[in-house]
């Protein structure tokens, strides 16, 4: 189902299902991806990794493993360059290169189990692997700190003894609390003074994984004059060619990064993890090296999304308006600083107008792998919490939920609680959307078979989506198909969705254009596929270079019959004479002629892009718990979001539902399990458990339209928005369904059961 | 363990319908097997232990995670992988119904679902979508959620959309 406010006939191309361009080679087992590069010569590397959370490395021989028979090279901490202190900016996520390249190898400890110490390239992979069993390390156990409460407790192990602190602009050391930041406004004292109810509640998160089927891989060929190509799955190749300079103190034009197909990303894939060891290796060894995770080392040591602690206050007069609301958020950053705490703290109120407003985020260091950006990283955590309370408040209020959010919706030119004023956005829409979907006005059968409790809940979420720069080119083929070379990584079906708005542009069926994703001397330059911003920024890019191929034929039809391009215009693919309607040649015509007018047609576009003006989005679930075993199923699923425009509404939808799938995993299941000692006790897929085809039902969807007035056609992006409401959604349709509210992730079946005997003790 | 010092086994096996021999360490996987040796890639590694399904395989009309089976026991048995799926005259329909469907987004898990729905469709034509669920329980997928699969794979199935 879609809601739109302009008529879907305007367009030719978006809207409309095509084939996607990439589908074929991905059907038939033909599209190459990162570990599937095969190269002349091409040898295999493994790292060896740290069994400890935090320890100081004593020693490392590695003259076992370089004697051993099959093995080319061998490198540990000592061969990587010293870094630049400096700060890049990856996209999505920023690097400081320093704490980069420490995390790929360590060099005087180790922080965080799975660590890499040591990298070796072999004839094959074997003989890597057996090699790196024979390089003695030895450690200095330390005690390692796993969650923010122990991080920032009083004597607590120090992580970075190098790491000053910013407390709200003061300077600490000797501190894992790398950040501490405040956004204010209003008077929130006199809020909840003024409130007739305030609700305070704290929420714990578990660090979870992105989960991406396809492991981190990177193959890389250093030639003899110093330049280097890098083949592997990245969500940016720029970033990734970026950041692999910076580690390895070169210059950025030495390095070419060839981006394959990739398997899988969500926020996971823009970091850097093998690319500048796979390099090392093969300078050491003088052959293309190939390295792929194994998926233990993926959850030991990519990844995760932060676990945090959140405490939400909100206070409400009676007749529902929102008058106070504060935030306290405490993100574990992983083993080095940059959680995504900043992001939580911009979504949190972002679809409340309230006026009194103090949120305070931290970011701490913990012995984790560095944390990463996960689908809208850090909005999941602080709305988990935030919509939970707003729950409470509105049954405390005894208001229909939906209700409540729209009597308290912010709209254009309303300022979000960080500061920015929205422009257009769909937040009134889309609740207005899911108070009228088949789904909230259906009736809930309140009990299930063999006395299993339905419940029903509902919970909003926001993404500010990303804007960035993106660059493409374009050429016109004499068969009057276009040409579509992009740098944009291809996640989710941006080819299509790319292509399509250049089709739309053009006045060509989708199929005349034909996209191709390629490297980076290819192509100018191109942020992170991230952010949900590739399908607004690209396909803008996409659109400018079509209009400058539009001028071109322009001028070439116009030479033709002899007129100035002035006198000639363009329409749904025809080009015509202004003053005589019969004087007509469409673009394939045209393109048959360019040859005769002055040859090859080419185009650039590129955009430093405003943003996609946010995307609100609401799910509505409803679930059935097993009272006696406390297992939660989820029956019934509606995704509703804002997606200013649609260009391929099934990628719209499976955006939509790949997030909501997602969040079930996330509100359910999934966990970090960690000991003491800061292993993961559950490093496979089947002790993390992510969500199954029987675990999830159909997810119906409704994508609303209101257009981002940033972009030629109205695109805001889909990606990310969609992995925020399912966590409190569920959460409150568990409390629908046994009156009970839980507060920390995941809801697993114990904590179900937990919670109803806390009831019935308290009854 | 160096691969010079290993004595490799003869195989014979079909794969996609061509007979092979070839020479195989002890140890190497049939998903290492088709990968590095045959050249054929299109097979998956997810996670290596069985559970995530991405390097699905047929093997003599049984599907099998083809990480946890060994190269050497191909022998004398046929093996079918994403890429003897489609023949000359086309893609097979389930190949198209999830292009149709749109049941793919990053599509590294697509080629193990592939085989592995072919294999209910050969023994199941018209499966309900419990069954097709069930079945397909052994696949993971992050990226859809699955919607779009179990109705490319309905699509498919000979009678249309069946919903149980």
């Amino acid at each position: 189902m879609t809601i739109t406010d302009k008529p879907a006939q305007e367009y030719q191309v978006i809207g409309t299902r095509p084939i996607r361009p990439d589908g074929l080679e991905k059907v038939t087992g033909q599209a190459i991806y990162g570990a599937d590069v095969r190269l002349p010569g091409m040898v295999h590397g493994t790292t060896l990794r740290s069994p400890h959370a935090h320890a100081r490395i004593i020693s490392i021989d590695t003259s076992k493993a370089t004697a051993m028979p099959g093995v080319l090279a061998v490198i540990t901490g000592a061969d990587m360059p010293v870094a630049e202190n400096a700060t890049v900016d990856m996209g999505e996520e920023e690097a400081n290169l320093n704490y980069a390249s420490d995390k790929l190898m360590a060099r005087s400890k180790v922080v965080y189990k799975g660590h890499p110490v040591a990298a070796v390239a072999a004839w094959d992979s074997n003989t890597a692997q057996e090699a790196a069993k024979l390089i003695e390390v030895e450690y200095g156990v330390l005690k390692p700190v796993i969650n923010v409460d122990a991080a920032l407790a009083p004597n607590a192990p120090i992580v970075h003894e190098d790491l000053v602190g910013d407390d709200l602009g003061e300077k600490v050391r000797s501190t894992n609390l790398a950040k501490h930041f405040r956004h204010e406004f209003g008077d929130v004292e006199a809020g909840f003074k003024a409130s007739s109810i305030v609700i305070e509640r704290e929420f714990n998160l578990a660090t979870v994984h992105q989960g991406y089927i396809e492991p981190q891989n990177a193959t890389a060929l250093w030639q003899s004059d110093g330049r280097v190509t890098i083949w592997t799955s990245t969500q940016g190749s720029f970033g990734a060619r970026r950041a692999t300079a910076g580690v390895l103190n070169m210059s950025e034009s030495k390095i070419k990064v060839v981006p394959c197909e990739i398997g899988g990303g969500f926020g996971g894939k823009i970091g850097i993890y093998l690319e500048p060891i796979a390099a090392l290796l093969s300078k050491k060894c003088g052959r293309p090296v190939q390295l792929i995770m194994d998926r233990q080392s993926v959850f030991d040591a990519t990844g995760p999304t932060p676990g945090a602690k959140v405490r939400i206050k909100l206070g409400a007069d009676d007749s529902g308006k929102l008058l106070a609301g504060t935030a306290d958020l405490r993100y574990e950053a992983g083993a080095y600083p940059g959680s995504a705490v900043g992001a939580g703290a911009m979504c949190v109120f972002a679809p409340y107008r309230i006026e009194n407003t103090r949120i305070d985020g931290y970011d701490v260091v913990v012995n984790k792998p560095k944390s990463s950006a996960y689908r809208a990283p850090g909005a999941t955590q602080s709305s988990y919490a935030m919509e939970s309370v707003v729950d409470e408040v509105s049954e405390a209020l005894r208001m229909d939920p939906l209700e409540f959010r729209l009597r308290n919706a912010t709209r254009e030119g309303d300022r979000r609680a960080d500061g920015p004023e929205f422009q257009r956005i769909g937040n009134i829409e889309v609740q207005q959307a899911a108070k009228e979907s088949p789904h909230w006005t259906s009736e809930l059968e309140r009990d299930g078979p063999d006395g299993r409790k339905r419940g029903r809940g509902v919970a909003t979420g926001f993404w500010f989506n990303g804007g960035m720069r993106s660059s493409v080119n374009m050429s016109v083929n004499n068969d009057g198909t276009v040409s579509l070379i992009e740098g944009s990584v291809d996640i989710g079906g941006t080819r299509a969705s790319i292509s399509m708005q250049a089709a739309e542009a053009l006045g060509l069926p989708a199929q005349d254009v034909r996209p191709t994703v390629v490297d980076t001397e290819s192509v100018g330059y191109n942020d992170v596929t991230g952010g949900s911003r590739t399908t607004n920024a690209s396909g803008h890019a996409a659109y400018n270079a079509a209009q400058e191929v539009i001028a071109k034929m322009t001028g070439r039809a116009a030479l033709l019959w002899d007129l100035k391009p002035e006198d000639v215009e363009f329409a749904e693919g025809v080009f015509s004479a202004k003053a005589d309607p019969e004087l007509k040649m469409t673009f394939k015509e045209v393109a048959a002629k360019l040859n005769e007018t002055g040859g090859p047609l080419n185009a650039t576009g590129s955009i430093q892009a405003r943003g996609g003006a946010g995307s609100f989005g609401t799910h509505i679930v409803d679930v059935e718990v097993d009272p006696d075993t406390g297992k939660v199923d989820i029956v019934r699923y509606t995704a509703v979001q804002d997606a200013g425009k649609a260009i391929h509404p099934a990628y719209v939808e499976g955006q939509m539902q790949g997030g909501a799938a997602q969040g079930i995993g996330w509100a359910l299941n999934e966990e970090y399990f960690m000991n003491d000692q800061g292993i993961m006790d559950n490093s496979t897929f089947l002790d993390y458990r992510m969500p199954t085809s029987l675990d999830v039902p159909m997810i119906e969807t409704i994508i609303v339209e209101v257009p981002n007035p940033n972009h030629p056609f109205g695109v805001r992006g889909v990606g990310e928005t969609s992995i925020i409401p399912p966590v409190p959604a569920i959460s409150n349709a568990i409390y629908d369904a046994l009156g009970v509210r839980l507060r920390q992730t995941p809801m697993k079946p114990s904590r179900v059961l937990d919670a109803l005997r806390d009831k019935q003790d308290s009854a | 363990m160096v691969l010079d010092e290993v004595a490799k086994v003869r195989v014979s096996t079909m794969i996609n319908g061509a007979p092979m021999e070839l020479l195989l360490a002890p140890y190497q996987s049939l998903l290492g097997t088709l990968r590095d040796t045959v050249g054929l890639t299109g097979t998956k590694e997810g996670c290596n232990d069985g559970n995530c399904g991405a390097c699905t395989v047929n093997l003599d009309g049984r599907i099998v995670d083809s990480c946890m089976v060994l190269g050497v026991e191909a022998d004398g048995k046929r093996v079918e992988t994403i890429e003897g799926m489609a023949t000359p005259e086309g893609l097979h329909s389930l190949q198209q119904a999830f292009l149709e469907e749109a049941a793919l987004q990053c599509g590294v898990c697509t080629p193990g679902f592939l085989v592995s729905a072919k294999a209910l469709l050969d023994k199941e034509p018209r499966p309900s979508e419990a069954r097709i669920r069930l079945w397909l329980a052994g696949n993971l997928c992050r990226c859809t959620g699955y919607d779009k699969i179990v109705r490319a794979v309905q699509r498919a199935s000979e009678a249309g959309p069946e919903r149980s």
